[in-house]
C-alpha cells in the first residue's frame, strides 16, 4: 500500500445541516504535521464514525473539535473550524463557553475523585446552570437517568464516583457530560477500556443521545463504528480519505485504502 | 531439538549457581547497610539519652523555713512591691546560718553557696501568690546549686567528691542524702525557664517559644509564597527560556549552604530594611528564603503528580484554567505539598549556622513575647549550652536535644500521616 497519491477526500464529506464544519483544518505538533487539509461536516443529531489505523490522527482531529488541543503548547491548528456558522478558532472565540457547547467523554473513564453527585453537579455549578440545590438535584437525576445510571447508583449518590465499575464510571462521564446539555459530544475511544457488556450499554446510550445531540465518535472497533454510526470517516496517516454513509463503507467502500482497512490488510 | 534444549537447560543451571551469589551478595550488602544506619542511630541516640535523661530532674533540699516577718521587713497586707523587694536571700543565708552553725567566713560561704540563688526566687514567688504565708513556718524544695545536683547525681561516694567540696560541706551533703531531705525531683525549671547563667536555674522556655514564633513567621510566609509559586511555574508560566532560568536557580537555591542565607539576611534585612536583629522576625525571615525552595519543589512534584487525565475532564466541562487548578489540581496537590512544606520545616527546625549570622546567638534570660522580642531558638540554644564549661550545662545540652528530636520526630510522623491520611487514588 503506497503513499497516498489521491489527496482528495471521497465520499460525501459534506451534508445539507451542518453542527460542526471542518475547512482544510491542518494540525501541527511543532514542525510535524499530524492531519492534512481535512474538509469534513458533521451533521445535527448524526452519529459520525471516526476509525483509521492508531495514529492516522482521528483524535487529534477530534480534539481540536473543542479546542481541547489548546492544552499543548506546541499544538497549532491552521484553517477553520465552524460551530453553527461560526469560526470556534477566531481569536474572540472563548474556549469555556464552546466546551460547553462541544462536551469530551475520554478514552479512560476520569471521574473526579469526588463523590458521584459532586461529579454531575460540577459542570452545571460552574456554568451557574442551576438557580437552587433542588434545581441542581433535578439536573443530577436526569443526567444519570439519561445515561442509565440512575437505578444503579440512586442510594449512593454521596459515594466517590471512583468506586464505581469502570463501565459505570464512563457512563457516569457520558452523564456528566451531558449535565451541561451541551449541543455536540465528542466521544474518544469511550468504550477501549470496557468489557462487552458494558460497551454494549454505552453503544445503546449512544443511540438514544442521538435524538438530542450530534455525536463524534473515534473508535477502534469496526463494528462499533458499523452499529453506532450513520456516517463514517476514515483517515489514514493524517488524512480524511473517505467519508459515505456507514453501511456503505463498510459494505462498498470507494476509496481501496478504506477497503484495505476494514478488510483487516492493516490497522 | 532435545540435544538443543538440554544444552540451554544445562546452560541455565551452570549458571544459577553464580546468579544466586550474586543474589545474596547484593542482599547482605543491603542488610549490613541499613544495619550500619541503625547502629549510628543507636550509639547517637544512646549516647544523648544517656547524658541528657539526668536534665529533666533537678536536686532539691526539703527543709521547713519560718517567714520572718520581722527580718523580711514586710506583712501580709504590705503592698506587692514592698513583697517583691523584701530580702529572701538573706533571709535562706540567715535560717542555714541559725541551722548549720558553720564556723567562720569561708564555711559560711561554702554553706551558701550549694544553695542556690533560685531558692530566694522560689520563696518571693510563694509569697507574692500567697501573702498569707507571712509569719508562718512553710515547706520548702530548695533549689540545690548545680555543682550539689552534679554530685548528688553522678559523684556521690565517688573519689572525685572531694575536688568540689570541701570536707565539712561533705558532712552537710551526706547527712542531707541520709536524713532525706536532699534529693532528685522532676525538673520543671528546665521547661519553664528562659536561659541563664545558673545551669540550674536555665531552661529552655525561652528557646522553644523562640523557636515557635521563629517557625510560625516562616510558614505563615513560606506556605503562601511557595505554593503560589509552584502553582505558577507549574500551570500559568510560559515555558520558556526564562521560566527554565527560574527553575534552574530554585534549584540552585536549595542547595546553596545555609549560612549564605544568613548573611543574605544580616545584608538585607538587617541593614537594609532595619529589621530588628536577634529577633524570631528577622529569623523567621531568613528561615523562609532557605524553606521556599524546597517548598516549591515538593509543590511542583505534588502538582505534576495529578493525572492529566483529571485536568481534562474539567477542560472538557468547559472549566476555566483557573477553576481546574483550584477545584482539582490543587485538592489533589496539597497533601504533597504540605509533606513538602513539613519537611522545610523539619528542616529549618533544625537550622542553626544562618540564625548565628543574623544575631540569634545571644544571650537572651527573658522568654519572647512576640515576634519582634530578642529571642533565641533551640538549636541555637543547644550551640550556646554545649559551649560551656559547666557540667550541669552538658547534661542540658543533651536534654534540650532530646526535646529537639522529640519535635523533629513529631513533625515528621505528621508529614506521614497527613500524606497517609490525605492520600486519593484514583
Amino acid at each position: 500500500m503506497s503513499i497516498i497519491e489521491n489527496h482528495e477526500t471521497v465520499g460525501t464529506p459534506f451534508c445539507s445541516n451542518p453542527k460542526l464544519s471542518a475547512r482544510d483544518v491542518g494540525v501541527f505538533y511543532g514542525d510535524k504535521q499530524a492531519i492534512f487539509d481535512v474538509s469534513l461536516d458533521i451533521g445535527s443529531n448524526e452519529v459520525i464514525a471516526l476509525i483509521g489505523p492508531s495514529g492516522c490522527g482521528k483524535s487529534t482531529f477530534l480534539r481540536s473539535l473543542n479546542r481541547m488541543n489548546d492544552t499543548i503548547d506546541i499544538c497549532r491548528v491552521t484553517g477553520e473550524i465552524l460551530l453553527d456558522g461560526e469560526n470556534i478558532y477566531d481569536p474572540k472565540v472563548d474556549v469555556v463557553p464552546l466546551r460547553a457547547t462541544v462536551g469530551m467523554v475520554f478514552q479512560k473513564p476520569n471521574p473526579f475523585p469526588k463523590s458521584i453527585y459532586d461529579n454531575i453537579s460540577y459542570g452545571p455549578r460552574i456554568h451557574g446552570l442551576a438557580s437552587s440545590r433542588v434545581d441542581l438535584d433535578e439536573i443530577v437525576e436526569r443526567s444519570l437517568q439519561r445515561a442509565g445510571l440512575w437505578t444503579e447508583v440512586k442510594d449512593r449518590l454521596h459515594s466517590p464516583g471512583t468506586g464505581l465499575s469502570g463501565g459505570q464510571q464512563q457512563r457516569l462521564c457520558i452523564a456528566r457530560t451531558i449535565a451541561v446539555e451541551p449541543e455536540v459530544i465528542l466521544m474518544d475511544e469511550p468504550c477501549s477500556a470496557l468489557d462487552p457488556i458494558a460497551t454494549a450499554k454505552i453503544e445503546e446510550l449512544i443511540d438514544e443521545l442521538r435524538e438530542n445531540y450530534t455525536i463524534a465518535i473515534v473508535t477502534h472497533s469496526m463494528q462499533q463504528a458499523a452499529r453506532v454510526s450513520q456516517r463514517t470517516a476514515y483517515f489514514h496517516l493524517g488524512q480524511l480519505i473517505e467519508v459515505n454513509n456507514t453501511d456503505m463503507v463498510f459494505t462498498t467502500p470507494e476509496h481501496q485504502l478504506t477497503e484495505a482497512y476494514i478488510t483487516g490488510r492493516f490497522g | 531439538m532435545t540435544d538443543s534444549a538440554m544444552s540451554t537447560r544445562a546452560k541455565v543451571e551452570k549458571s544459577m549457581k553464580k546468579r544466586r551469589a550474586a543474589e545474596s551478595r547484593f542482599r547482605t550488602y543491603g542488610l549490613l547497610s541499613v544495619l550500619f544506619g541503625v547502629l549510628c542511630l543507636v550509639v547517637l541516640f544512646g549516647n544523648i539519652f544517656s547524658k541528657g535523661f539526668s536534665a529533666f530532674s533537678q536536686t532539691v533540699l526539703t527543709t521547713t523555713i519560718h517567714l520572718d516577718t520581722d527580718y523580711l521587713g514586710v506583712t501580709a497586707t504590705s503592698d506587692p512591691q514592698e513583697l517583691r523587694n523584701a530580702d529572701y536571700e538573706g533571709l535562706i543565708k540567715q535560717y542555714l546560718k541559725d541551722t548549720y552553725e558553720p564556723s567562720g567566713r569561708r564555711e559560711r560561704r561554702d554553706l551558701y553557696g550549694m544553695v542556690s540563688v533560685g531558692a530566694a526566687w522560689q520563696l518571693q514567688d510563694m509569697v507574692l501568690e500567697n501573702p498569707s504565708l507571712l509569719g508562718q513556718t512553710i515547706h520548702i524544695n530548695m533549689t540545690m546549686d548545680d555543682d550539689v545536683d552534679q554530685w548528688f547525681k553522678h559523684d556521690r561516694g565517688t573519689a572525685n567528691e572531694a575536688l568540689r567540696f570541701s570536707e565539712q560541706q561533705l558532712v552537710w551533703l551526706h547527712d542531707w542524702v541520709d536524713s532525706g531531705a536532699l534529693h532528685g525531683r522532676f525538673n520543671t525549671i528546665f521547661f519553664t525557664n528562659g536561659d541563664s547563667r545558673e545551669p540550674e536555674l536555665a531552661g529552655i522556655r525561652g528557646a522553644i517559644t523562640g523557636t515557635f514564633l521563629t517557625l510560625l513567621v516562616t510558614f505563615l510566609l513560606s506556605f503562601p509564597i511557595g505554593v503560589s509559586a509552584a502553582i505558577y511555574l507549574e500551570e500559568f508560566a510560559p515555558k520558556n527560556r526564562l521560566t527554565e532560568i527560574v527553575e534552574i536557580n530554585i534549584n540552585n537555591l536549595a542547595a546553596v549552604p545555609s549560612i549564605t542565607f544568613g548573611l543574605l539576611g544580616l545584608a538585607i534585612f538587617i541593614n537594609i530594611f532595619g529589621v530588628s536583629r536577634s529577633t524570631p522576625l528577622v529569623g523567621g525571615l531568613v528561615l523562609t528564603l532557605m524553606t521556599l525552595p524546597t517548598i516549591i519543589i515538593s509543590g511542583r512534584a505534588a502538582i505534576k503528580a495529578v493525572p492529566p487525565s483529571i485536568r481534562e475532564a474539567a477542560l472538557g466541562l468547559g472549566a476555566s484554567k483557573m477553576q481546574v487548578v483550584f477545584h482539582h489540581v490543587l485538592p489533589l496537590a496539597l497533601p504533597g505539598m504540605l509533606t513538602g512544606t513539613i519537611i522545610g520545616m523539619a528542616q529549618a527546625l533544625g537550622e542553626t549556622a544562618p540564625l548565628l549570622m543574623i544575631g540569634m546567638i545571644a544571650f537572651v534570660v527573658d522568654v519572647p513575647g512576640f515576634i519582634n522580642d530578642p529571642s533565641t531558638v533551640l538549636p541555637v540554644q543547644i550551640f550556646l549550652w554545649s559551649d560551656s564549661p559547666e557540667r550541669a550545662f552538658t547534661e542540658r545540652t543533651s536534654g534540650a536535644i532530646m526535646v529537639l528530636l522529640g519535635f523533629l520526630i513529631l513533625m515528621n510522623t505528621a508529614a506521614v500521616m497527613l500524606r497517609r491520611r490525605l492520600e486519593r487514588r484514583w
